[in-house]
């Protein structure tokens, strides 16, 4: 780890200030920025330390049914305050399903979506074809080994998949990320556009822009039928291969509205529109069901090594439907 | 330059807590709280396994709170109360989870064992040791090649008997 | 009284369980220096220049050392055989590289934090050559010339006319296993300190073995091996990845001594997984011909591995097709794939890991093509003498542990296959477990004092496999003590030559020389009381001949003697350091798995719910210990089985993910409460005195078989590639 300087906000304006500066990464829970540094993913002159930040942490309803989370509230306790248990299960599923309990008493719900890509070529110690590391360099996983890698929304310029549990929940849940900025207004970023697509750019990872932070998540009407649903080869501790949250919003047995999205399939969470869309009106358990859930896969492609990942987010988004109709 | 640079600072007063003793040290920012804790404090009860939070070996309790003291920055940690395998036992009396975990055979070669006693001390107080399935994903943070899962599953379930009951009385 | 067989709990629990128990890494010496290896990012070619310039300005930053400044390795150590030396090649003797990850450089700091921050500033230059992926090199014969790794066992071996056999035989079976490379990933990552007084060396090292570290690196300086002490109180994990002396070991001490100061090297992970060779990706081929009534009419095995381009490591996985099945006629071979990778090591359950896995999927095939209980196919199949030498075994219980372990499962009364739990899918399948067994020449002294307390010392080291608890046993019961009266010291090439802790050989081995060391100091206490030793009985601190008991401060009171100490030596045949078994008496431990998994083909998930092991394994000196390394051995193959795989990329000639997070080990929740292990009674007095085999490597055998014989018996699907995947699984 190369050497930095370091310095401790105590104030949300600080913060700013301090995140404003160049060359300056942004320590929240740290789980992920100490291995970038191990790895030289980021090596910047300056850390500012903003987990001790006053004021945002901590879950609140909002007037009108919402729930808004502080963007450094620790995942467990994001994931185990009633309010998200309650009415927000694939939200706490997700946030539980997503790393280790020691794990989760550092991350926090902001910098969890933050993660990087999980591709073994990006996180290498040793120089790689990789335009996440290196633009221009290419990228070695499109006819490397690619297994776990994207079915949606892959360039040949990077294949990798955005790894977040709790982001593919927000997506579903069509959370919006409040941010702030010193030298400009904050925004209102919905959850399900917050990551960028290798077609846009094939560099980035998030649409948030330097010293921009992230300082709540908002989501709207309570989704008590919902769920999510994690798969990997280890039953714990282990990033997904495909995972899949669905809110259904229910008229007796008729599906008014689902919402899908998938996780660890592209570099954002993948919302199944066009399944959505058919699913409206439809009677759960129904023979169209898988019609329509299929219709939401449509424009999935395939890399050398990962045609199976197709079939096993169709099939896990068909058993999340099961789950969050159980659910309430 | 702007004020706000005069904030970063290249070096870092450290006062932190270990297991009950006060600590005050001057550290480079880089310096994790596991580094610090092996190199400086020579307290090295937890391991660096892997250095990545992908291991569980070197857990301790922060505040009360489990975590991987390897993705801790030491500066961070700045008057936090730290608590390792080394501040269990009092008087030279074992405390119950490491009690249970050699009744239970929970280990072999021992690596991991401070990371697991650790977090399996967490769990406990945490209140998630409702059944085997629970335990087992709680306490999945914590790799074990020996592979002792099940003693280690017994051993916190037992402790969590002992302690309660020794609450109770 | 009676202590062996007793399950105790483990002597250094205390130390274990408190942070007491100090490993490699946790060792510290005044004056020393934090190193960090800079490893080659290239697989093959030379180094042309190192600009450590950037790494010298770092302040704390001390040496950086490249291979001009280091020492020449003392002809010496061409007299090591290769193992106990894991490789030929050292690193940084020269300029060329020969494996990505290999040491061209060493960073030396007063503090950790800039000697990595310095190791990654170093910019080397490379004048780089083309480079061979491994597994798709030609399959070849090893090359005796290439390493002693090929001369561990046969190569070929043939008995009678297998493929004859095989084409006239009514059922047949042809098919290709393969297992990819896998890290033994022990949770402690390697790691020496080093520390040079004069032309003495002490090292404080992560290893299996004290004295085959010890006797390397005196031949690297030319010293006697008196002049190096190693210091090893505890293992944090071995299974095979620090049985042999690799490249970083010797590179710290040449270090040390260069500086002259103490150097202190812990591995990152990423390192360990570059610099210390996994078991090796291999290809198994398997033809098998029956006659109707199961019985084996002939057997082909041939295998080939990866192999690094300095040294032939093989990999024996055909042995267990010459030793589990009684077959006439029998063709074996084994081949590598030599490559530009890191060399490939032993790793848990060598040749017989591997093996079973191809060998106990063959098996259940063949039950499936005969139709018959896979069981009752290896009982119609069962070696009542051994298959290799037609010699009979040493001891084996198997057909009672067959029939210990179906009776714990109920595997006669198993549900059929394809049962539904929900989205699940049941399965059930066994295989044969079964392990070669090593014998170890070994020393250990026993001191036993006035008051009643005894001490064992001897140079072995517990990785965790509870030798320091069971020795303490082996004493206790030969001087009639209470194991907690039993000191063990170990860990130090200062005491007493202990062979290794690896071959499952370490309880048969050193057991028996602690054992004869203890029963020496009781013939001598007795031979002081005026009795003669066979008379006499020891309990309690007393030594007793029919109804005349005197204590021992007694007896030793009246000889003026503060302790009495004895020496005491398990020699094999010829002085060899090693054998198979006794001559004439080949020994092996056996046993069968049988497990029950879930498979969810929609989601491709592949779930342990149950396992029995039941096993032949002699005497079992600690149930409490050894129960627990067999389910640490069951876990081993689950993962083989279902997760783990360490993938080298052959467009960029190294490992992929070198971390815990991108190759999956089995965690926890992985692993069900209802794993139950069976020992058949057994005592096998020809591998030695203590009537103990080894379990350290039989429980992780055949476990992979199993699995993928239950996978089928749930979805009907074979998987003939591990690991057993989601991609393999999903319903078409």
């Amino acid at each position: 780890m190369q050497d930095f300087s370091y310095a401790r906000a105590t104030s949300r304006a600080e913060a700013l200030a301090l995140a404003a500066e160049g060359d300056t990464a942004i320590l929240a829970g740290g789980t992920e920025l100490l291995n970038w540094l191990r790895i030289g993913i980021a090596a910047p002159g300056r850390v500012v330390d903003i987990s001790r930040t006053p004021g945002m942490d901590g879950v609140e309803a909002l007037p009108g049914g919402g729930a808004r989370i502080g963007a450094l509230t620790r995942l467990n306790d994001a994931a185990q305050h009633p309010l998200i248990q309650h009415s927000y299960p694939v939200l706490s599923q997700a946030i539980l399903k997503s790393a280790s309990a020691q794990l989760r008493n550092l991350a926090t719900i902001g910098g969890n979506p933050l993660q990087r890509v999980r591709c073994p070529y990006f996180r290498a110690e040793e120089p790689t074809p990789c335009n996440k590391r290196a633009p221009g360099s290419g990228c070695a996983a499109l006819h490397g080994f690619n297994e776990k890698h994207a079915i949606f929304g892959w360039t040949e310029d990077c294949v990798a998949v955005q790894p977040s549990d709790p982001a593919a929940a927000l997506a579903a849940l069509d959370a919006v990320y409040v941010t702030e900025r010193r030298d400009a207004d904050g925004r209102r970023i919905p959850a399900r556009s917050f990551h960028v697509l290798p077609s846009e750019d094939p560099t980035a990872h998030t649409v948030l822009e330097p010293g921009e932070l992230i300082v709540s998540i908002e989501i709207a009407e309570p989704a008590t039928r919902s769920a999510y649903l994690k798969l990997r080869e280890r039953e714990s501790y282990e990033y997904a291969t495909v995972s899949a949250a669905v809110v259904l919003d229910l008229d007796g047995e008729v599906i008014r509205r689902a919402r899908i999205a998938l996780g660890s399939v592209a570099m954002r969470p993948w919302r199944l529109d066009e399944a959505e869309r058919r699913l409206q009106g439809q009677r759960l358990g129904g023979p169209e069901v898988e019609a329509a859930v299929d219709a939401g896969f449509a424009e999935a492609r395939p890399l050398s090594s990962n045609a199976y990942k197709i079939r096993l987010a169709r099939n896990a988004v068909l058993r999340t439907l099961n789950l969050a109709t159980r659910a309430s | 330059m702007c004020p706000e640079e005069t904030r970063f600072s290249a070096r870092c007063l450290v006062r932190l807590t270990v297991n009950g003793q006060s600590h005050e040290l001057e550290v480079e920012p880089r310096v994790t709280l596991l580094d610090l804790l092996r190199e400086r404090l020579q307290l090295t009860g937890a391991k660096k396994g892997c250095n990545r939070g992908e291991c569980g070996a070197c857990t301790v309790l922060l505040d009360g709170r489990r975590v991987n003291a390897c993705l801790v920055l030491a500066a961070s940690a700045e008057g936090c109360a730290v608590t390792t395998v080394e501040g269990l036992a009092q008087d030279g009396r074992l405390h119950p989870v490491q009690q249970a975990f050699i009744e239970h055979d929970a280990f072999q070669c021992g690596f991991c064992t401070s990371g697991q006693i650790m977090s399996a001390l967490a769990c406990i107080t945490e209140g998630h040791t409702g059944s085997n399935a629970e335990i087992r994903e709680w306490m999945s943070g914590n790799l074990c090649r020996c592979a002792a899962y099940p003693q280690i599953a017994e051993a916190v379930a037992a402790a969590a008997r002992d302690m309660s009951a020794s609450e109770a009385a | 009284m009676k202590t062996s067989g007793d399950p105790i709990t483990r002597l250094d629990g205390p130390a274990k369980t408190t942070g007491a128990a100090r490993y490699a890494g946790d060792q510290a010496l005044p004056g020393q220096l934090h190193a960090v290896l800079v490893p080659s990012t290239i697989p093959a070619g030379r180094v042309t220049g190192i600009d450590a310039r950037a790494a010298l300005a770092t302040p704390g930053v001390v040496r950086v050392l490249t291979a001009s400044d280091m020492t020449r390795v003392h002809p010496d150590l061409d007299k090591i055989t290769c193992p106990p030396l894991a490789t030929r090649f050292l690193p940084m003797q020269g300029d060329q590289v020969l494996y990505e990850g290999q040491p061209v450089a060493i960073v030396l700091a007063e503090r950790l934090e800039p000697a990595e921050a310095a190791a990654a500033a170093i910019r080397v230059c490379y004048q780089r050559d083309a480079f061979t992926p491994p597994e798709t090199a030609p399959a070849e014969p090893p090359d005796p010339a290439k390493g002693d790794y090929s001369k561990s066992s046969a190569v070929t071996f043939q008995k009678g006319d297998a493929a004859a056999a095989i084409a006239a035989a009514p059922v047949r079976l042809a098919a290709r296993y393969t297992q990819p490379s896998r890290h033994a990933n022990p949770m402690e990552p390697s790691a020496i300190l080093a520390a040079w007084e004069g032309d003495r060396l002490t090292v404080y090292d992560a290893v299996q073995h004290l004295p085959a570290v010890q006797g390397a690196l005196a031949a690297v300086f030319g010293l006697g091996a008196d002049k190096v002490r190693v210091v090893s109180p505890h293992t944090g994990g071995g299974f095979g990845a620090k049985a042999f002396i690799w490249p970083h070991e010797i590179l710290t001490a040449m270090a040390a001594r260069v500086v002259g100061r103490p150097v202190k090297l812990a591995l990152s992970r990423q390192h360990m997984h570059a610099m210390v060779g996994p078991q090796p990706q291999m290809t198994h081929d398997l033809e098998l011909g029956a006659r109707p009534d199961g019985r084996l009419a002939g057997l082909t095995h041939a295998t080939a591995n990866i192999t690094s381009v300095t040294d032939d490591y093989v990999e024996f996985g055909a042995i267990p097709s010459r030793a589990f099945y009684a077959c006439d006629n029998i063709t074996t071979d084994h081949r590598v794939r030599r490559g530009h990778v890191t060399l490939p090591t032993f790793m848990r359950s060598p040749w017989d890991g591997p093996g079973s896995w191809a060998l106990g999927s063959a098996m259940d095939e063949l039950a499936r093509r005969l139709g018959v209980d896979p069981l009752d196919l290896r009982l119609a199949n069962h070696a009542d003498t051994d298959p290799e030498s037609g010699q009979p075994w040493s001891s084996k219980k198997l057909r009672e542990a067959y029939e210990e372990g179906a009776r714990r499962f109920g595997w006669r009364e198993r549900p059929r296959g394809g049962t539904r739990d929900g989205h699940w899918r049941i399965g059930c399948g066994m295989a044969d477990c079964s392990q070669g067994q090593a014998r170890f020449h070994s020393t250990a002294r026993v001191r036993l004092a006035a008051e009643g307390a005894a001490v064992v010392e001897s140079s072995f080291c517990d990785i965790g496999t509870g030798p320091a608890t069971v020795f303490a046993q082996v004493a206790a019961e030969a001087l009639g003590l209470d194991p907690r009266q039993v000191t063990v010291r170990s860990g130090d090439t200062d005491l007493p030559y202990s062979g290794p802790t690896y071959g499952s050989g370490t309880t048969l081995s050193t057991g028996a020389a602690v054992q004869r060391a203890a029963e020496r100091v009781r013939g001598r206490l007795a031979a002081l009381a005026g009795w003669a030793p066979e008379e006499t009985t020891m309990r309690e601190g007393r030594i007793t001949r029919a109804n005349e008991s005197r204590t021992i401060q007694e007896v030793l009171g009246a000889a003026g003697l503060p302790e009495l100490s004895s020496d005491g030596a398990f020699d094999l045949p010829g002085g060899a350091p090693v054998d198979m078994g006794e001559a004439g008496a080949p020994a092996r431990t056996f046993g069968a798995i049988f497990v029950e998994v879930g498979v969810d083909p929609e989601l491709g998930l592949l779930r342990l719910r149950r396992a029995v092991g039941a096993y032949s394994a002699g005497r079992i000196l600690n149930p409490r210990t050894a129960r627990s390394q067999m389910i640490g051995g069951i876990i081993w193959g689950w993962g083989m089985a279902a997760m783990e795989a360490s993938h080298y990329e052959p467009k960029l000639g190294r490992w992929l993910s070198k971390d815990l997070a991108g190759v999956a080990i089995p965690v926890n929740a992985d692993i069900p409460p209802e794993i139950e292990v069976a020992f058949v009674e057994e005592f096998d007095a020809r591998s030695g005195p203590l009537g103990a085999k080894g379990i350290g490597e039989l429980g992780a055998t055949g476990v992979a078989a199993a699995v993928a014989n239950a996978v089928y018996d749930a979805i009907g699907i074979r998987v003939r590639d591990l690991p057993i995947t989601p991609d393999k699984l999903l319903a078409a």
